[in-house]
């Protein structure tokens, strides 16, 4: 039990990354029962426009200051992407049948996948992201913290709080929140609820902009595919936490990353079940953990069932 | 003196089914106009494409002299024109007071919106003590209560109300009636659909009959009332 508070460290950094990612499918599904399943592609397109901006800045230019530019170009990229998706992809399907949209949602992921992969210049292989340069903070003697892993979970919780606050207090959250209940309702408001949809993908699209950032800086690398595994992830953190509240996505992500780190750490201690531990198990365990959530709560951790309509 | 509201030959089809099939009716300032009518006569249609959610495939609706047929839904409101939908359609996750406000969306004057809020929870007591709680918690006549009290918010020249004794007890069901008998004698303009024809057509200026899609009756209200044909269909006398 030693490493313990190393591994809870560990966990929460992953989570906080995934939470970030989950927001943008919890939005767009709050507002338009959509699983957007590009959006691990918007995650991996915010990571390219970062580093695109980060080549584009003169040698010499020091991280602290190249970061918060590198999540505004990725954020750039990602929020144009996200948008134009919407316009040209979804918004032409709305009141088709679900299955429509959730198609196009794949097919999307896979045509932003290969253009990347196409035409970003030496995209066919890992290209290499700027790394924090010197020590993990010492917090014990049995807990040090990374850098990159330090970055996330200052920056999750900030804008978490960010959001909650824009949801609960602003005139433009509470359209979101209508838009969310009773979108024809909100139009006789005189929301624009065209315009709230935008908004969500929008919000989805800068979050996951900035986990891209994270990611990247803790791996060193990045490549075209990586939205796909991270995106599931996401994804089933949304749903752990219950897809469709801002704060299960984050909830999710924490407990989803907490039992993976967990389970690479402690698993394969178990008697018997020295063969399912370990980074490889990961995963499985992972979706064990939702399955057997689900099989509980339907509706997810923090998700409230719909029987409200009167 | 032009009428408010002035709907011409309108006609409304849900893919190749015409569900409003040519109506015509108008409703003038300070005036009650009543749409009665049996389900699937139109009625809810009929308010739904005033409102713009749903588009119209032909005819002309005039809305205090500007043509309505086009505007998209979320600018109807601004030109003065609220709706109670059926059903009531509260939001249910959100608080009372923020349900009334979400009522004057477009409204800027903080100090009038509050204003009006607690003239809401004036009109209706009930609102003004559960003003923190989730509209979702209320009973159907506390939600159809909230329902009118938000879509007045929006301090509309017409006000729409689509079948607000829907599915209330009796009791609420007359105190709902009696508040808009309240809101007549204050001079605001209403456009009323109901089923309890009795109720609405003894409350109404003029009323309309509804029937698969077309007017087949118009009249003042206390006319239709002694109609013996009226009074055969829809209030249930042989």
């Amino acid at each position: 039990m030693h490493e313990l508070p190393q591994q809870l460290a560990n966990g929460l950094a992953l989570g906080a990354l995934y939470g970030l990612i989950a927001i943008g499918y919890t939005m767009v599904y709050g507002i338009v029962q959509l699983i957007n399943f590009a959006h691990g592609e918007i995650f991996m397109i915010g990571g390219f426009g970062a580093l695109t901006t980060y080549i584009m800045l003169p040698s010499g230019t020091t991280l602290l200051v190249a970061i918060p530019l590198m999540i505004i170009g990725g954020a750039i990229a990602s929020v144009a992407v996200a948008t134009a998706a919407e316009r040209f992809a979804y918004r032409p399907l709305r009141g088709a049948p679900r299955l429509a949209p959730l198609i196009t949602a794949i097919g999307l992921s896979i045509v932003l996948q290969q253009l990347v992969w196409g035409f970003y210049p030496d995209a066919k292989k890992p290209r290499s992201f700027p790394e924090f340069q010197g020590e993990s903070f010492k917090l014990l003697d049995n807990l040090y913290l990374q850098r990159a892993d330090a970055f996330v979970l200052v920056l999750a919780p900030l804008c978490m709080l960010a959001l909650g606050l824009f949801v609960a207090k602003s005139r433009s959250g509470r359209a979101m929140q209508a838009t969310a209940q009773d979108p024809d309702t909100a139009k006789l408001m005189g929301i624009n609820t065209d315009r709230i949809i935008v908004m969500a993908f929008a919000i989805g699209a800068a979050f996951a902009a900035v986990a891209s950032v994270a990611y990247g800086l803790d791996k060193g690398q990045i490549n075209f595919e990586m939205g796909f595994i991270l995106g599931l992830k996401a994804f089933t953190a949304a749903v752990l936490g219950g897809i469709g509240n801002i704060y299960g996505a984050m909830v999710g992500g924490v407990v989803l990353g907490l039992a993976e780190a967990l389970s690479i750490a402690y698993i394969e201690e178990i008697p018997g079940m020295e063969q399912l531990g370990g980074g490889a198990w990961a995963n499985v365990w992972a979706f064990v953990l939702l399955i057997v959530v689900l099989l509980v709560r339907p509706q997810g951790l923090l998700g409230e069932r719909v029987t409200d309509r009167a | 003196m032009t009428a408010l509201l002035e709907v011409e030959d309108l006609r409304v089809a849900y893919g190749k089914i015409e569900a409003v099939k040519g109506i015509s009716f108008s409703v003038e300032a300070g005036q009650v106009v009543t749409l009665i009518g049996t389900n699937g006569a139109g009625k809810t249609t009929t308010l739904r494409t005033l409102s713009g959610l749903l588009k119209p495939s032909g005819g002309r609706i005039t809305f205090d002299g500007k043509p309505l047929g086009s505007v998209p839904a979320h600018k109807i409101v601004a030109l003065g024109l609220a709706h109670s939908p059926e059903g009531r359609h509260i939001f249910p996750r959100l608080t009372i007071t923020e349900n009334l406000q979400l009522g004057a969306f477009l409204r800027t004057d903080k100090a009038g919106i509050e204003k009006d809020v607690q003239r809401a929870y004036d009109l209706f007591p009930i609102l003004g003590e559960r003003r923190k709680q989730a509209a979702g918690t209320l009973s159907g006549g506390e939600q159809q209560m909230l329902a009118m009290g938000r879509a007045l918010m929006s301090q509309p020249k017409l006000l729409m109300l689509d079948e607000p004794s829907m599915g209330l007890s009796p009791i609420m069901m007359q105190k709902i009636m009696e508040t808009i008998v309240e809101l007549k004698a204050a001079g605001t303009t209403i456009l009323l659909v109901e089923q309890n024809a009795q109720a609405a057509l003894s409350l109404a200026d003029q009323g309309h009959v509804m029937e698969v899609g077309k007017i087949v009756l118009s009249g003042p209200g206390s006319d239709l009332l002694h109609d013996e044909s009226v009074r055969k269909a829809y209030l249930g006398e042989d």
